[in-house]
């Protein structure tokens, strides 16, 4: 795996990660005021930070077997799940994510609920909330750096990764002070869920002692194939929607107004 | 406490086996008839892709049967 397709993945992972924790903070900042939200947001990081010093040193000490047989397993049933609920969006058996839908919601139940001060934090409600988007969306994205940094022994490179994703979407909600609905996050989703499948598939049948044809070439042929068999299966989904439900037909097509 | 105990667990759950915990069975069997076939002279780095071509189309028929 090259150094630049390590960078693209943990990138485009932790950006869908990133989209869904900015929504939640403006949400937040934009009903009750910053200064709560942005303590909340740092204590999250703080929290996130400090399990990164605690679990990395660990992981990458771990033998390289036993971690790809481990972290590959996880991975792959993390991925299969992720392009499971890909596949029900594409095919329309499930809503597509929406971010300004998110954030409408969102802003409503934090102009609804009350402010309690103390303690130093002027707003708890916005604090929480932001804390909690950002640990609960920032787990996902310490898991995919230290999954993909220390099987391929960068972790210094998937760190980076993840923060240019992370900083790059923050910025942009920030400049917009709206959620970022024109981030094409249903496809991104598709993607990073071929991208943690496919790897899953690498890491845990060479973490339990498998030999694949062609070494990490065979990296080439598995990130396609699971693409194709992913769209396929979405095809045909797709179609038996469009043939059994004239009602779910009509909920695709709104769905790809929506889209749209 | 014990209703914070099963949010954590809940949390954890949902976090590492997600909504379909036959994907979650399926890989961790798959993983382990690779290991088995791998002590053959057998090559097994067929077994989990072969598990995935099988799970994720189950998975979704079961999701979708549900509606």
């Amino acid at each position: 795996m090259t150094t630049g397709a390590l960078f693209l993945a943990v990138f485009l992972a932790c950006a869908v990660e990133a989209v869904e924790a900015t929504t939640i903070v403006l949400a937040a900042g934009t009903a009750r005021g910053w200064r709560s939200s942005l303590l909340g947001v740092a204590a999250g990081l703080v929290v996130l930070v400090a399990i990164v010093a605690a679990l990395g040193p660990a992981v990458s000490a771990l033998p390289l077997s036993g971690l790809r047989l481990v972290v590959g397993g996880i991975l792959l049933i993390f991925g299969v799940q992720w392009l499971r609920k890909a596949v029900l969006r594409a095919s329309g058996h499930k809503a597509l994510h929406d971010e300004e839908q998110i954030f409408r919601i969102e802003l409503a139940a934090a102009q609804a609920a009350a402010v309690h001060a103390g303690r130093g934090v002027s707003d708890w409600y916005s604090f929480t909330l932001c804390f909690k988007g950002v640990v609960l969306e920032g787990l996902e994205v310490v898991f995919i750096v230290l999954t993909f940094g220390s099987n391929q022994h960068n972790l210094p490179l998937a760190a980076l990764a993840a923060a240019a994703a992370v900083l790059l979407i923050a910025a942009a909600g920030m400049a917009a002070r709206a959620p970022l609905a024109r981030v094409p996050e249903n496809a991104m989703k598709f993607a990073v869920g071929v991208m943690l499948t496919s790897f899953g598939l690498f890491w845990g049948a060479e973490g339990a002692h498998a030999e694949w044809p062609g070494a990490d070439a065979a990296l080439l042929v598995i990130v396609p194939s699971v693409a194709v068999l992913a769209v396929g299966l979405a095809w045909l989904l797709h179609r038996r929607c469009d043939r059994d439900d004239p009602q779910q037909q009509v909920d695709v097509r709104i769905l790809r107004e929506v889209e749209a | 406490m014990i209703t914070r105990l099963k949010a954590f667990g809940a949390f954890w759950y949902d976090f590492l086996v997600g909504d379909d915990w036959r994907v979650a069975a399926g890989v961790v069997l798959a993983l382990a008839l690779t290991y088995g076939v791998s002590q053959t002279s057998v090559p097994a780095w067929w077994v989990l892709p072969a598990a995935l071509a099988l799970c994720l189309p189950l998975s979704l028929w079961h999701a979708t049967r549900r509606r």
